[in-house]
This record gives structure tokens, C-alpha cells and sequence, in this order.
């Protein structure tokens, strides 16, 4: 890109490139119209209210009823916890296989990789609606294929139509979404690991590390960057998720709200939902809330983790 | 690569065995319903597990999706919303990243930076007032409303991914295109678009597959009968039918099959866009 030090050489006097600006326009004004302007609209929108009819400047007091009327309050918190426990989970599983799964994969000289990796990664192409009916329909008593399934491996004892228990629900629709998104990390990783240079493997095997520990020692640390990115990934995905649980349980998120996260808070408040009512100034301050959420991650990560990080040049 | 000592067979074979045991668990759902959508009511809660045999064999899931919901009409309004957002990202997306890669000028790193927000920041974020802009443009229920989000969704990435390859093209090109005469624009879209058609070809697949399979904004958009996507559709339409499994896996078949004729098709796009470091 553009060199530093060239900027200091003799401004050269050119007529106004027009085209520059005939190329950025359309992106920019759609981007921008449609991006950049309601999302600051959303952030203005939750420091105003209804007073009376009229849309008036309230300051922080919709963030007042949010962390402190007890039912918002509730709510709220109620969402983000489970959305923490929606994010470890799939830190826990989905990534974490996805490595391992990448790993095998990238094994040297192994057959049929091809079709492995198009299987592995179909799930994450299809929609929530499909993902998340075709597991309700699995993991439903009355059709009894999970029960079957879990009989096969003499657990049939362990069955229980989880996705109606308010304390395994959240675990459950955790789970059938790391089924879906096992493809993401996989790809990435799997393409990290293809990069790392044969030199460096054969070096490795001149030192005798081969298996196991040539993957914990030679592999992670090359692929670290890598990882970071797909838990970013997973963290901005899993605040900003929606469809999986409004597929799978609803919009109330039941039973119980046992698996409501900030989307499907979100938009239950700004939307309505049966007996409530939509609320816009509400719905834009959770919004809000989850913007900060989603900045502090990104930003976390890419001044405290990304800096850090030492990336190898080959 | 010289040590064949590396691979014992039975090494091989554990990981075949692992590869396959998650093969299992990524296919069997879209087997099962995909077997069971061709199945009379009774075989599909009697034997869950068996393919459709002739005794067995009924179509009467997908008579009742054909006949009740509007299903030809969703295909329509999915096909037209995805078609056109994918066009206008890969043009408008392309043309940015042409003056971002091929221009110095003031602000463009600062440009650059603006237009790399929207990767990390959902558009979700912003529904309370696009839904209100919508209003007021009177364009809800409009599929036009659905294309201009997804084109504002999709931009970001398209310029991203498409100004990485932008740079590999060679200047000695179109300098040779320059002293030739052409303009600017005859530079960008009779020398550059076609040199990067590999890289525009990924960013479509990326940009289609979370529109195809978007609900949020359907729902929130564009909720009315005549402007269902195929997302929103089966979503409803499934809701309605709760308890006629037939139905309901047959809905759930014609959803999976566009997917699964994409990814047929642009599979080995997809995985070279991904392995190639698109993303990286």
C-alpha cells in the first residue's frame, strides 16, 4: 500500500481524478445510508424516548430502566448469561474440534480429503430454519430417533427430550449450532495448517518430533494466529445470534427463557412478540448494549491479542 | 515429501475412522430427512431409519407443500433478492476496491478503514433504524428493501477480499492499457474484472450464502405473502404444519436442495477461496 516516506517527495499538481470518486461513490453512499447511518441512528435512538407522544431526549434513563427496573433488569441479564454460556460452549466444542478435525485432515497423503471436507462443512451452509427443525424433529420424544440412536451405544437411559428442560435446553441449542459452524474453524484452520512450509515440518522430523507432539509443538503455535481469529469470529457470531434459538425454541426462547440471548432479547423488545408491545427506544438501547459488547471483544482482540501475536514470515 | 516411515496403516486408519465418524454426524441429519420426506405418515414414525421402499413410498409431503404454501412464488422472491444483492456487492464492492488498491490519494487508507467497520460489526445492529429509514422510504414489504441491506451487508468484505487480489495485477498491464488510451474505466472493466473473476466468483459464494439463508431481516423487512423468501416461507409454513411431519419434511427437503445444488456446483470455489487465504 501506500509507502510513507514517498508521501514527503514533490506533490506533483494533477488535475481532480474524477473516477476515483465514480469508483468509491456507490459503495460508500449505500454503505453508508444503509450501514454506518442507522446503526448511529440506534445509538442516538437510545438516549431518546416517548414523553407525551413526543420523541424528547431522556438521557440515560432508558439504560436506568434496563440495569434497574427489576423485570428489564432480569431480562437482561438473563440474556447476556446465557449468551456467555452460548459463547463458551462453543469455545469448548465447536472450536476445539474444529482444530482437531483440521489437524486430521491436513494429514499429508491422506485419501478422500475432498469429500470429508464437503461433507463436514454442508451443515454450515444450510439455513437455521432447516438446521433447526431437523433437530428438533431428532431430539423430539415422540419420533424417537435420538432415544434409538443412544440405545445403539447402551445409553438409552440418558434420553430426555432436553430441548423442553429450561436447564439443558441452552446446552442443547448450543450444541446443534456447533454442529452447524464446526465447518468455519475447520476451513480456517485447515488452511492455516496447509500454509505452514514443509521445511519447517521436515526440520521438525530431523529432530525426531513427529505425531502428537509435533502438532502441540511445531503446528499450534504456527497456527495461533489463526485461532484468534476464529474466536473472534465465534464471539461477534454468537452476540449478534438470533435465528438458531428463534428457529429451535421460539421467540420467547423458552422454556422459561432458559436459552433467550441479547437477539432474540433484542428483538422480542424492539419488534413485540403476542402480548408485548414492540418498543423502539428500548429495543435500540439493548442494541446499543450489544454494540459496546461486540466493540469491547473486537477491540480486545485486535489491540491486546492481534498486537501480541507473533506471526511467523516464511 | 521423502519419509514414508510417517504414516503407519494403522495410523491411517484411526483417522479415516475419525474422518468418517464426523462425516456421520455432519450428513445423517439431512439424510434422515431427506429419506423420511419420501415416506408415507406411518413408515416415517414406525421405521425412522429405513430408506423409502416401494411399499413405503408416498409423495404425499411434497403434494401438500406444492399445493398449500406459495412455495414457487419464495423460490422467486429468494432467487431475485439473492441474485441482484450479489451483483450490486460484486460491482459497487469491485469498483471501491479498485480505487482503494490502484489509487493514492488523500484518505484512502481512512476510507479503507471506514469501509472494514462493517466486517466486524453485525448490520443487526442497526435494524431499529433501518426498519425505520424503511418505513419512511415506504419501501417495507419490498424486496427492494431486502437487496439494499444485503448490498450494505456484503460490501465490506467484497472490498476486502477483492482488493488483495486487485494488487496482484499487474501494473506493467495497465500502464499498457493507459498509454493504449483507455480510460479509467475501460482499464476496471475490460482489464482488471476479468483478471480477478476467480476472487469475485468467492466473494459470491460468500455474499450468497448468508443472504440465502437469512431470516432476520425477512422477518422484520419484508414479512407480507408476497414478498417471502424461501427462508421465511419454509419457517412459517412449518410453524402452520407442526403436526404433519410429511409436510413438514418435505419442506424441509425442497429448502435443503438449492443449497445443496450451489454447493455442488461451487464447492471446490468455496474451499480454494477459503484455503487460499481469503480470509486470512
Amino acid at each position: 500500500m501506500t509507502d510513507p516516506t514517498s508521501a514527503d517527495i514533490t506533490p506533483i499538481k494533477r488535475p481532480i481524478r474524477w473516477h476515483i470518486g465514480v469508483f468509491l461513490f456507490p459503495a460508500f453512499v449505500v454503505y453508508s445510508a444503509i450501514m454506518i447511518l442507522p446503526l448511529i441512528e440506534t445509538l442516538r435512538l437510545s438516549f431518546y424516548n416517548l414523553v407525551d407522544g413526543q420523541s424528547t431526549f431522556v438521557g440515560l434513563a432508558n439504560y436506568k430502566v434496563l440495569f434497574g427496573d427489576a423485570r428489564w433488569a432480569h431480562d437482561f441479564w438473563n440474556a447476556l448469561v446465557n449468551n456467555l454460556i452460548f459463547f463458551v460452549i462453543h469455545m469448548c466444542v465447536q472450536n476445539p474440534i474444529g482444530i482437531a478435525l483440521a489437524a486430521l485432515l491436513s494429514t499429508p497423503r491422506l485419501r478422500f480429503v475432498a469429500f470429508y471436507r464437503t461433507a463436514m462443512f454442508l451443515p454450515t451452509l444450510l439455513s437455521f430454519v432447516i438446521v433447526g427443525f431437523i433437530w428438533k424433529l431428532i431430539l423430539s420424544p415422540i419420533w424417537g430417533v435420538a432415544p434409538w440412536l443412544m440405545s445403539l451405544v447402551g445409553m438409552k437411559w440418558a434420553f430426555a427430550p432436553w430441548l423442553g428442560q429450561s436447564g439443558p435446553a441452552l446446552i442443547a441449542v448450543s450444541l446443534i449450532s456447533n454442529w452447524q459452524y464446526i465447518g468455519i474453524p475447520m476451513m480456517l484452520i485447515y488452511a492455516a495448517l496447509l500454509s505452514i512450509p514443509e521445511e519447517v515440518i521436515e526440520a521438525a522430523e530431523c529432530d525426531g518430533i513427529t505425531g502428537w507432539a509435533q502438532f502441540w509443538k511445531i503446528k499450534l503455535p504456527l497456527i495461533l494466529p489463526a485461532i484468534g481469529i476464529i474466536s473472534i469470529l465465534t464471539f461477534v457470531g454468537n452476540f449478534n445470534a438470533f435465528d438458531l434459538v428463534y428457529t429451535v425454541q421460539g421467540a420467547l426462547a423458552g422454556p422459561d427463557m432458559s436459552t433467550d440471548i441479547l437477539g432474540t432479547l433484542l428483538y422480542r423488545t424492539f419488534f413485540g412478540f403476542q402480548l408485548q408491545l414492540g418498543d423502539r427506544s428500548m429495543g435500540a438501547t439493548i442494541a446499543t448494549v450489544m454494540f459496546v459488547i461486540i466493540l469491547a471483544g473486537v477491540s480486545f482482540y485486535l489491540f491486546a491479542i492481534q498486537r501480541r501475536m507473533r506471526r511467523y514470515q516464511f | 515429501m521423502s519419509n514414508k516411515a510417517r504414516t503407519s496403516p494403522i495410523r491411517t486408519g484411526l483417522i479415516h475412522l475419525a474422518l468418517i465418524g464426523y462425516t456421520l454426524i455432519a450428513i445423517f441429519p439431512v439424510f434422515l430427512t431427506i429419506i423420511n420426506s419420501f415416506k408415507d405418515r406411518n413408515a416415517i414414525f414406525r421405521s425412522p431409519m429405513q430408506v423409502p421402499r416401494p411399499s413405503t413410498f408416498s409423495l404425499v409431503g411434497y403434494q401438500t407443500v406444492l399445493g398449500q404454501g406459495d412455495f414457487a412464488l419464495y423460490f422467486q422472491n429468494s432467487f431475485i433478492v439473492t441474485i441482484v444483492s450479489i451483483f450490486l456487492v460484486l460491482l459497487f464492492g469491485a469498483m471501491a476496491a479498485f480505487a482503494l488498491s490502484e489509487y493514492r490519494f488523500k484518505g484512502n487508507t481512512l476510507v479503507g478503514l471506514y469501509m472494514a467497520i462493517g466486517i466486524m460489526i453485525p448490520i443487526r445492529l442497526g435494524t431499529v433504524a433501518i426498519l425505520q429509514g424503511m418505513v419512511a422510504a415506504g419501501l417495507v414489504n419490498t424486496l427492494t428493501a431486502l437487496i439494499l441491506v444485503y448490498t450494505a451487508q456484503g460490501i465490506p468484505l467484497a472490498i476486502f477480499i477483492l482488493s488483495e487480489f486487485m494488487r496482484t495485477v499487474s501494473d506493467d498491464l495497465k500502464n499498457a492499457g493507459r498509454i493504449d488510451g483507455l480510460s479509467e474505466y475501460a482499464i476496471f472493466f475490460r482489464l482488471v474484472l476479468p483478471l480477478v473473476r476467480p476472487a469475485m466468483a468467492t466473494v459470491a459464494v460468500f455474499t450468497m450464502i448468508p443472504i440465502w439463508n437469512d431470516l432476520w431481516f425477512p422477518l422484520i423487512l419484508a414479512p407480507a405473502e408476497a414478498t417471502k423468501t424461501v427462508t421465511l416461507g419454509s419457517q412459517i409454513f412449518i410453524g402452520q404444519f407442526v403436526t404433519n411431519w410429511n409436510a413438514v419434511l418435505a419442506a424441509l427437503s425442497l429448502a435443503i436442495l438449492p443449497i445443496l445444488v450451489l454447493y455442488v456446483i461451487f464447492s471446490r470455489q468455496l474451499i480454494r477461496g477459503i484455503t487460499s487465504g481469503a480470509v486470512k
